[in-house]
């Protein structure tokens, strides 16, 4: 497959893609390990809690959508990591049996000034689950390689 | 520690909550799972990478701040978040967070609180900061 450079990432483009099964089991490991809150903890101890149920850390659906993206195409593109994030909204908890994907907006690309090899792509990230209601939003700039002089574009 | 209800908390109040080592293992177990990009895998990419090394994913470091963090309740939203330097293999970061705004909510139970968390390494580098909204559960209810 072609490798993708901040060339191929269009301003206003929306692709859709990814499906993650969320299971109990992944529920529970990632919490064990980065967020043991009882909600997070299992479907007992979740009980009696704001949440009433076994729900994700949210911390757990930003790194899912991080593997989903890594699938879809930051594996196979120039990519050079990115500064931060401006806005991640929990919308909605993600339960045992949920399958989630990805709707992705490409709100901006620009070249930037300083590193002329380098351009800044602005995304949007929706994930959503398998009833399409968005669980959670997105927004962060990430910075990729600029198509070298002379290689063909996609 | 962090305090447990709305009512123990103040604009301003900040803690040290802790520090965590992140051993080049971790660093690609995580990656592995959840961002295998080959900088956070692999040391040669690394070092071919604007990073200059390997180094773990920025959702590494906001999740062990979470866990490092855990006193805090259902988090809502996460906002201008900054990974202002790599964390590389060996890092020791110390996470911290201060309260900046409090406000109380149209459910009696709740207040919403308004922080900033932030992560610096053993040279005092900031690797992660963040601004969050969490509802805290409010004394008596």
């Amino acid at each position: 497959m072609d490798r993708l450079y901040f060339e191929d990432f269009p301003p206003g483009e929306i692709v859709e893609y990814g499906d993650t099964p969320v299971t109990a089991e992944a529920i529970v490991a990632f919490a064990r390990q980065f967020d043991p809150q009882p909600f997070h903890l299992g479907e007992e101890a979740a009980r009696g809690t704001l949440a009433g149920g076994l729900i994700a850390s949210g911390w757990h659906t930003a790194a899912m959508l991080m593997r989903m993206n890594c699938d879809e195409f930051l594996n196979r593109a120039a990519a050079q990591g990115a500064p931060g994030v401006e806005e991640l909204n929990w919308v909605k908890p993600v339960k045992p049996g949920d399958r989630l994907s990805v709707r992705r907006t490409i709100v901006s690309a620009r070249a930037s000034r300083s590193r002329p090899a380098i351009g800044v792509v602005e995304f949007r990230f929706e994930v959503l689950n398998q009833n399409a209601e968005i669980v959670m939003t997105q927004k962060n700039a990430a910075f990729f390689l600029r198509r070298p002089a002379g290689e063909a574009g996609r | 520690m962090i305090a447990s209800f709305y009512e123990d908390h103040r604009v301003g109040q900040s803690v040290t909550a802790g520090s965590h080592e992140f051993t080049r293992e971790a660093i690609v177990a995580f990656a592995r799972a959840y961002d295998p990009q080959p900088f956070h895998l692999d040391d040669a990419a690394g070092a071919a990478s604007l990073f200059g090394s390997l180094c773990a994913s920025g959702w590494h470091t906001a999740s062990v701040c979470m866990r490092v963090l855990i006193d805090y309740r259902a988090a809502q939203r996460a906002f201008a978040m900054r990974w202002a330097n790599p964390v590389r293999p060996g890092a020791v970061v110390t996470f911290s967070a201060e309260v900046q705004s409090m406000r109380e909510t149209k459910r009696p139970q709740w207040g919403l609180i308004g922080s900033r968390a932030a992560g610096v390494d053993q040279d005092g580098r900031e690797v992660l900061s963040y601004s969050s909204h969490v509802l805290v559960a409010r004394r008596g209810h």
